[in-house]
C-alpha cells in the first residue's frame, strides 16, 4: 500500500491523499487483488478524464465492490467485440462496425451495444444476450426495417414516441419470424433468453392479428399497417435484446450511403463498359441506354429473396466482386435498385467523402480520426501500462526533388563498389552437399566407398546421396531512424547517407527491409514516417523520400517500437531485426524523459523480443554507455563516435550482424 | 485385407467419379486434349479441381498420374534417377517419364509449391514440342498424342514467392474454378454425403457466411470439400454443430476468436 501511495503521489498529490484516506475501508470490502484493480482503474480514469472522476472511484468503494461481483458474471463488450464483429460480418457481407452505446441501436453502419451486460447470472448467458442484441440489429438492416422513412411514418400519430415503441415491438415479432426461418439455432437461443428472463413478446390477445407478420412476404409496411390497428392497445414491455430505434440517425447514415453508392455504382458501371469495349467510356449519358436491370425472384432456401442482374445491351453480364457487393448493399437498403441508379448521380457528380483528404493541420489537431493508432505505454512507477496512451499516425515522408541519392552515390562510389562485393559474398549460394542420407542424386564417391566397406565386412554408411541446398538468408530487417530535432545538420545528413549505402548493400543481399522514421511531440502526436515499406521496391520514390528526411520534433521511442514490432510481426521471416539509428536518449515534451522514457523504451524492446524480434541500436551519442546496455543488453548496440563515419559503419555493422 | 499394388501408369479409373460441371470446363478440357494443349486449372482449395481431373481421366479413358508438388520436389523426382541394384546402376523413370511413355494424363497438383527450377522441366512438354529431354540418360522422350499435361494452382495465396512465372503460365489453356453456385453446391453435398436437402442448404449457407469472413482473419472460406466432410459426419449421426466445428471451423483457423465467431455462426443456423 505504501508503495502504491508513493507511486500515486508521483502522479498527483490529491489522488494519493484520497487513496490513503479510503484504502483501509477498501481493504475491508475487497480482497487484495481487487484493491489493486481498484487503484489501477482509478489511475486509468485519471489519465483519461482527470482528477474528479478518479477521486470519485476512490470514494465509491461499495460501487466498485458491486462492479467486481458484476465482473465475475457480466460480460464486457471489449472482451467479445471482435468475436461479435466477425459473427455479424459472417451473417452478411456488409461490414458493420461495433461500438459502445448507452443502449443497443443501429444507424445501419454501426451497431451500438452497451459496454457491459450483466443481466443474467453467468457469463455464457450474458454473451448470448450480446449476440442476440447484435443479431437483432443486424436483422433490422437485413430484413429492411428502414426501407421506409420511419420518421415520416410515425409523425402522423398523436404520440410518435409511443407509436415508435409499439412499432418496434411489432417489428421485433416480424424479425423474429424471419430469423426463425433463416437462422433456426439463433432464434432458439433468443427464445431461451426471453424465457430465462421471464419475458413475453406480446399479449396473447394479439395472436390472431400478428400471423400476418410471420409470413415470409411480410415487410415493414405490414408492420406499419398493423401499428395503426393496434395503436390503442396497451404497450407490452420491451424484449431484452430489442434495444431502441433511432430513425433520425438511420436516415442520415442511409442517405449518405445511398448517395455514395449511387455514385460508386455509376463509376463501376462505366468502368465495366470501358472494359467491355476496351476503351474508356466517353460520356455518362449512354449508361442507361446500354445497361438494364432485371429482377429475379429467388424462391430457393439460399441467398436473399431475389437478386438483380445487370444486362449490357440485353445480355446478362457477371459483375466483378466489388460491384456485386455494392448492388447487394443497395438492395438491402432499398429492396431494389431503381432505374435512376443508371443515370448520372446529381449534377457534376458526387464527391466521395472518403476521398477528401484532411489537410495536415486538422490531422494533428484531433486524435480520434481515422488512421490513428492507440498504443499502451509502460509507467515504471506504477508497474502498469497506461492504456491507449499514445496516438500514433503513419504518413509518407514528403518526397524531395533534391538529387541527394545520386550525390551520395557519387561521393562514395568506390566504397559502394567495395560494399557490394563484400555483401555479395554473404549472399546465399546454392551448395552441393555430399554424403547425405537422402537427396536428389547418388553420390558415387560415397557409394564406391560404401561398396568397398561392405565387401571388407565393415559397416556400410547410409549417407549415399548428394543434395542441392540453397542457403536461404530469410531475414527481414526494419530500420527505425531518428528524425528528432536534435539530428539537425550533420547528423541528418549522415543518417540519410547511411540509408543510401544500406539500400545499395541490401539490394545486393536480397534481404527484405523497411525503413521508417520517427518523431513526434507529446503522446497525442507521435508520428511515424514511411520511407520504405517491406513490399516496396527500392526505386525513385524511395530515393526521393530518403532525400526528404527532415529533422522534426522529439523522440518518443516506446510507441514507435511497439508499432514497428507489429509491422514486423506481419512479415514471415526466420530472422527479424529491428535496428534503430539514434542520436540520444528517448525524450519527449510531456515528461517522457529520464527513467520514465528509458523504462518505457526498455519495456517496448522486451515486448519486441518476446515476439522473436532482435532489436539492435546504432547510436552516435557518446553517453550511450550509460543507458543503452540497460535498454538493448550488453552487446546489442554499437557506438559510432564519429558522425562522418556513420555511412561507412552502418552497412559494415549490418554485415557483421547478419553474417 | 491387402491393398492392391499397381504401377502408377496402370491405374485407370473405371467407375465414373461424380462431377457436376460448373460451366463449360468439360467441353473446354476435351477440346484442349484433342488439340494436344496443356491445361492449367486454377481455383481455391477444395473446389473440385482434383475431382475434375479424375472425372476427365475417366471420360478420356486414360491413366491418371497425379504428383502433389512440394517445395523439395526436384527435377529428378519428376523425370527419373539412377538407382543401384545388385551392384549396378539402373535408371528408374520418374512419374513424368512414366506418364509420357504410357500416354497418360499427368496432373501436377499445386504446381507453385514446387521449386522454381523444377517448374522449368515441364516447359518442353508444355509447348508444341511435346518432348521430355532426359539429361542424365541422354534421351529424348517424345509424347504420344494421348499424353496430356495438366497443372493446378491456387491464385488465392497472395505471396510473391508463390506465383506462377509468366513463361510457365503462358503455355497453358487456363480453366478457372470457383466454389459452385449455391444450388449446385447443395446438390453436390447431398450427393456426396447423403444428407437431406434442408441440411445441405444450411451447410451451403454456412459456407457463404465463412466466405464473407475471407480477408477478415480467414485466408479462405469453407470449401466444398469441407462441406462434404461435415455432411458425411452429420449423415453418420454427429450433431450438425459438432460436425461444423470439427470438419469446418477447426479446419479453417486456429485463431480462438475466429473459431468462436465461426462456431456462433453454425450454432445460429442449426
Amino acid at each position: 500500500m505504501l508503495r502504491w501511495s508513493d507511486a500515486i503521489a508521483k502522479t498527483n498529490a490529491e489522488m494519493a491523499y484520497q487513496f490513503t484516506f479510503h484504502v483501509p475501508q477498501a481493504l475491508r470490502q475487497l480482497d487484495l487483488a481487487s484493491v489493486e484493480d481498484w487503484v489501477v482503474h482509478a489511475m486509468d480514469l485519471f489519465d483519461k478524464m482527470g482528477l474528479y472522476p478518479a477521486c470519485a472511484v476512490f470514494r465509491n468503494i461499495a460501487g466498485f465492490a458491486d462492479e467486481v461481483r458484476d465482473k465475475l458474471n457480466g460480460m464486457a463488450l471489449e472482451d467479445i467485440a471482435h468475436v461479435l464483429e466477425l459473427f455479424v460480418r459472417g451473417l452478411s457481407g456488409r461490414a458493420l462496425k461495433l461500438d459502445v452505446g448507452d443502449e443497443p441501436y443501429t444507424d445501419t453502419e454501426t451497431l451500438f451495444l452497451p459496454a457491459r451486460v450483466a443481466r443474467l447470472d453467468d457469463r455464457e448467458q450474458n454473451f448470448r444476450l450480446y449476440k442476440a442484441m447484435a443479431a437483432h440489429q443486424w436483422a433490422q438492416t437485413r430484413y429492411g426495417t428502414f426501407r421506409v422513412s420511419l420518421t415520416e411514418a410515425l409523425a402522423g400519430y398523436a404520440d410518435p414516441h409511443r407509436a415508435q415503441r409499439l412499432f418496434q415491438t411489432l417489428e421485433t415479432i416480424r424479425l423474429d419470424a424471419r430469423l426463425a426461418h433463416d437462422l433456426t439455432g439463433l432464434h432458439r437461443e433468443m427464445t431461451a433468453l426471453r424465457a430465462a428472463l421471464g419475458e413475453q413478446l406480446y399479449p396473447a390477445a394479439w395472436e390472431a392479428k400478428i400471423t400476418r407478420l410471420r409470413s415470409r412476404q411480410a415487410d415493414v409496411r405490414d408492420t406499419l399497417a398493423l401499428l395503426t390497428e393496434l395503436y390503442d392497445q396497451e404497450l407490452p414491455p420491451p424484449v431484452c435484446y430489442q434495444g431502441t430505434l433511432h430513425p433520425e440517425d438511420v436516415e442520415a447514415t442511409m442517405s449518405a450511403r445511398l448517395a455514395r453508392e449511387h455514385f460508386e455504382l455509376h463509376v463501376a458501371l462505366q468502368q465495366m463498359l470501358g472494359e467491355q469495349e476496351g476503351k474508356a467510356a466517353e460520356s455518362s449519358e449512354n449508361l442507361a441506354e446500354r445497361f438494364s436491370l432485371t429482377r429475379e425472384e429467388n424462391d430457393s432456401e439460399l441467398g436473399g429473396e431475389f437478386s438483380m442482374t445487370i444486362n449490357l445491351d440485353g445480355q446478362p453480364i457477371a459483375p466483378p466482386e466489388h460491384v456485386r457487393q455494392l448492388m447487394d448493399s443497395i438492395l438491402q437498403d432499398l429492396g431494389e435498385i431503381p432505374d435512376e441508379y443508371l443515370h448520372a448521380a446529381g449534377d457534376g457528380g458526387y464527391r466521395r467523402a472518403g476521398e477528401e483528404k484532411p489537410d495536415e493541420d486538422s490531422w494533428k489537431a484531433s486524435y480520434q480520426d481515422e488512421g490513428a493508432l492507440l498504443y499502451n505505454e509502460w509507467d515504471f512507477r506504477r508497474q502498469h501500462y497506461r492504456k491507449h496512451w499514445c496516438v500514433l499516425r503513419e504518413s509518407d515522408v514528403p518526397p524531395s526533388d533534391e538529387p541527394f541519392v545520386a550525390r551520395t552515390r557519387q561521393k562514395y562510389a568506390g566504397l559502394i563498389h567495395q560494399l557490394r562485393k563484400s555483401f555479395e559474398a554473404l549472399r546465399g549460394e546454392e551448395k552441393l552437399l555430399k554424403k547425405q542420407v537422402n537427396g536428389d542424386n547418388v553420390d558415387f564417391d560415397a557409394l564406391v566407398e560404401a561398396w568397398a566397406d561392405m565387401h571388407t565386412g565393415r559397416e556400410m554408411s547410409d549417407r549415399l546421396f548428394t543434395k542441392h541446398h540453397k542457403h536461404d538468408r530469410n531475414i527481414a530487417v526494419m530500420f527505425m531512424v531518428d528524425m528528432s530535432g536534435s539530428t539537425k545538420g550533420w547528423i541528418n545528413e549522415a543518417e540519410r547517407e547511411s540509408l543510401v549505402m544500406l539500400c545499395e548493400a541490401l539490394e545486393v543481399l536480397g534481404d527484405r527491409y523497411a525503413i521508417y522514421g520517427f518523431s513526434g511531440m507529446t503522446r497525442k502526436r507521435c508520428e511515424l514516417y514511411r520511407i520504405k515499406r517491406f513490399d516496396e521496391p527500392y526505386g525513385e520514390e524511395v530515393e526521393k523520400r530518403i532525400a526528404g528526411i527532415q529533422p522534426k520534433d522529439y523522440t518518443r521511442m516506446g510507441v514507435t517500437i511497439r508499432h514497428l514490432t507489429k509491422l514486423l510481426n506481419e512479415i514471415e521471416a526466420r530472422t527479424k531485426l529491428l535496428i534503430t539509428l539514434s542520436d540520444g536518449k528517448p525524450d519527449d515534451y510531456d515528461g517522457y524523459r529520464g527513467d520514465y522514457g528509458i523504462e518505457d523504451t526498455r519495456q517496448a524492446l522486451i515486448e519486441a523480443h518476446r515476439c522473436g524480434i532482435h532489436p539492435f541500436c546504432i547510436t552516435i551519442d557518446s553517453e550511450a554507455r550509460d543507458y543503452l546496455p540497460h535498454l538493448y543488453g550488453a552487446v546489442n548496440w554499437t557506438l559510432v563516435e564519429d558522425v562522418k563515419k556513420l555511412p561507412l559503419k552502418v552497412s559494415d555493422i549490418y554485415r557483421r550482424l547478419t553474417a | 485385407m491387402t491393398a492392391r499394388v499397381l504401377k502408377t501408369e496402370e491405374y485407370r479409373i473405371t467407375d465414373e467419379p461424380y462431377y457436376a460441371a460448373q460451366g463449360e470446363e468439360i467441353v473446354l478440357f476435351e477440346a484442349a486434349y484433342q488439340n494436344r494443349l496443356p491445361v492449367l486449372l486454377k481455383g481455391p482449395t477444395g473446389c473440385g479441381k482434383t475431382r475434375f481431373m479424375e472425372h476427365m481421366a475417366w471420360r478420356l479413358k486414360r491413366p491418371l498420374i497425379t504428383v502433389s508438388c512440394h517445395d523439395d520436389l526436384t527435377a529428378s523426382d519428376l523425370v527419373g534417377r539412377y538407382l543401384i541394384t545388385a551392384g549396378e546402376t539402373v535408371w528408374v523413370d520418374g512419374p513424368m517419364a512414366r506418364a509420357v511413355r504410357a500416354g497418360a494424363i499427368l496432373y501436377l497438383d499445386e504446381i507453385v509449391e514446387a521449386r522454381k527450377d523444377t517448374t522449368v522441366v515441364i516447359h518442353p512438354l508444355a509447348d508444341d514440342r511435346r518432348v521430355l529431354p532426359m539429361e542424365k540418360t541422354g534421351e529424348l522422350l517424345e509424347a504420344s498424342p494421348e499424353f496430356c499435361l495438366a497443372i493446378s494452382y491456387n491464385p488465392g495465396y497472395q505471396s510473391v514467392l508463390k506465383d506462377l512465372k509468366q513463361s510457365t503460365r503462358q503455355r497453358f489453356v487456363a480453366l478457372e474454378f470457383n466454389y459452385p453456385k449455391p444450388e449446385l453446391e447443395q446438390k453436390i453435398i447431398e450427393r456426396e454425403s447423403g444428407i437431406n436437402a434442408t441440411v445441405a442448404a444450411k451447410l451451403v449457407k454456412f459456407a457463404g457466411m465463412t466466405r464473407n469472413l475471407k480477408g477478415q482473419g480467414l485466408d479462405e472460406g469453407a470449401s466444398t470439400r469441407l462441406l462434404v466432410h461435415a455432411g458425411k459426419l452429420i449423415a453418420a449421426g454427429i450433431t450438425p454443430q459438432s460436425a461444423c466445428r470439427g470438419a469446418i471451423a477447426e479446419a479453417l483457423t486456429d485463431d480462438s476468436e475466429m473459431l468462436a465467431a465461426v462456431n456462433e455462426l453454425s450454432a445460429s443456423l442449426f
